[in-house]
């Protein structure tokens, strides 16, 4: 690793001013799960680290009539608060599935969606729940729904030296869940994540989400496989369809962890296995 | 190059050391402090050798910068044992043959206590799943989890 600075502010106005003294080329610590990664690998050498552990305003979750979560919610805490498992099942599953006890005592909901890996697996189900980031910065306090907050791998919609603060999640109008194919039970990244949402008003599809995760540049909607399921009863027929067309949204590469063929195949899969499960469940 | 000065506890003793920022966790226990029974497999937190708990919780060391521990309580193997009385985790480690060549035995031992601490009767796919973060290239895992569930037999 290259020589850096470290800070541990307390406060946000202490922590947005260092980051704007460095103009950018500072980077945040929250669990460092992906940042230690890369500064041992010296992909990055930023002249300063800074904690962000310290910050009340990044701590804490909410839970009224929506669930604000801080952007130092651990998946730990995620996956295993009997509060936010109750009001959150989805997303507490999904942190679940992440890497190993370890690991998940340390990283954050925030580090998982500003490291922005393609891969990441609260973004899907975070992003079918329509959950909202909040994020402050040099120019004050802002909103960006998490549908667009991701621009690359590796890349958000965070300008130089904003951070993000919490996540917002309003009450889920229906059922909701996570799929990860990947070849181990834990430690493994996605091969693909889906994130499924369903509003249902009787036996049919009042409002569809089916959200993508490892097969493209960034987590993107299967906006026309969800488009198929308005307003129709979620049948077998139905949901192959839509699950047929979800492979279609999918802008898969060819890794370590899978070819793009098999990727697209298992977006078919997995819509059509996690959107049967919410059928049956509802 | 600027060092800070790191004051936090370690197996229940107060700890002063002066630190680099790009010292990690592992780097200070194993260095300065001289605890090497945390130790670098992969250093980059797959294999699970260099479990410690910070805060009562069980972390992977050698992603935790050192001075993210300013004020943190630590507890490293070293401090599992009750003098020389050991851990149930340890004993049965013993007993049921799940120790080859030890490399990864204290970052089990601090994952099965950690999961024993919040779990006592854990399930069989429970333990596995506790010690998921921990690689063994030795035993197969299977002499490990056997132990664990009899440690947590007999600390009922």
């Amino acid at each position: 690793m290259q020589p850096f600075e470290y800070y541990a502010p307390h406060s946000l106005p202490e922590a947005l001013t260092v980051l704007a003294d460095y103009g950018g080329a500072a980077r945040v610590i929250a669990g460092g799960t992906d940042l230690l990664l890369k500064l041992k690998a010296g992909r990055i050498a930023p002249p300063a680290v800074v904690n962000l552990k310290r910050l009340p305003a990044l701590r804490g979750q909410t839970v009224n009539s929506h669930v604000t979560l801080g952007a130092l919610t651990t998946l730990t805490d995620l996956h295993a608060s009997p509060q936010l498992r109750a009001r959150l099942p989805s997303v507490a599953a999904a942190a679940g599935t992440m890497a190993s006890v370890q690991i998940r005592n340390l990283a954050t909901l925030g580090g998982n969606l500003c490291n922005a890996a393609p891969s990441a697996d609260l973004a899907p189900i975070l992003i079918a729940l329509e959950a909202v980031g909040l994020i402050a910065g040099p120019q004050g306090e802002r909103e960006a729904p998490l549908e667009d907050f991701f621009t690359g791998p590796g890349q958000t919609a965070l300008l130089p030296g904003e951070l993000l603060t919490a996540v917002r999640i309003a009450p889920a109008a229906g059922p909701s869940t996570y799929l990860k194919l990947a070849p181990r039970a834990c430690m493994d990244i996605a091969v693909v994540g889906v994130g499924l949402a369903l509003q249902l008003e009787g036996e049919r599809c009042r409002r569809a989400r089916i959200v993508l995760g490892a097969v493209g540049p960034t987590p993107r909607r299967a906006r026309r496989a969800e488009d198929v399921l308005l307003g129709e009863r979620l049948t077998p027929e139905r949901i192959a369809q839509a699950a047929d067309l979800a492979a279609e949204a999918a802008q898969p590469i060819d890794d370590v962890r899978g070819s793009a063929w098999y990727r697209r195949r298992m977006v078919t899969t997995l819509t059509r296995r996690g959107l049967l499960a919410l059928a049956e469940a509802a | 190059m600027t060092f800070h000065h790191l004051t936090f506890t370690v197996n229940g003793q107060a700890q002063a050391v002066l630190v680099e920022p790009r010292q990690t966790l592992l780097d200070v226990l194993r260095g300065p402090l001289n605890l090497r029974g945390a130790h670098r497999g992969c250093d980059s937190g797959d294999c699970g050798a260099c479990t410690v708990m910070l805060n009562g919780q069980p972390v992977t060391a050698c992603l935790v910068l050192a001075l993210d521990c300013q004020d943190a309580q630590v507890l490293t193997v070293e401090a599992v044992a009750d003098g020389p009385v050991m851990h149930a985790v340890q004993q049965a480690l013993v007993d049921k043959g799940g120790i080859q060549c030890g490399f990864c035995t204290p970052g089990m031992v601090m994952a099965a206590v950690a999961l024993l601490n919040e779990n006592p009767r854990p399930s069989e796919p429970q333990v596995r799943r506790a010690l998921a973060g921990n690689l063994c290239r030795c035993t197969g895992y299977q002499k490990i989890v056997e132990a664990v569930l009899v440690a947590a037999e007999m600390s009922a």
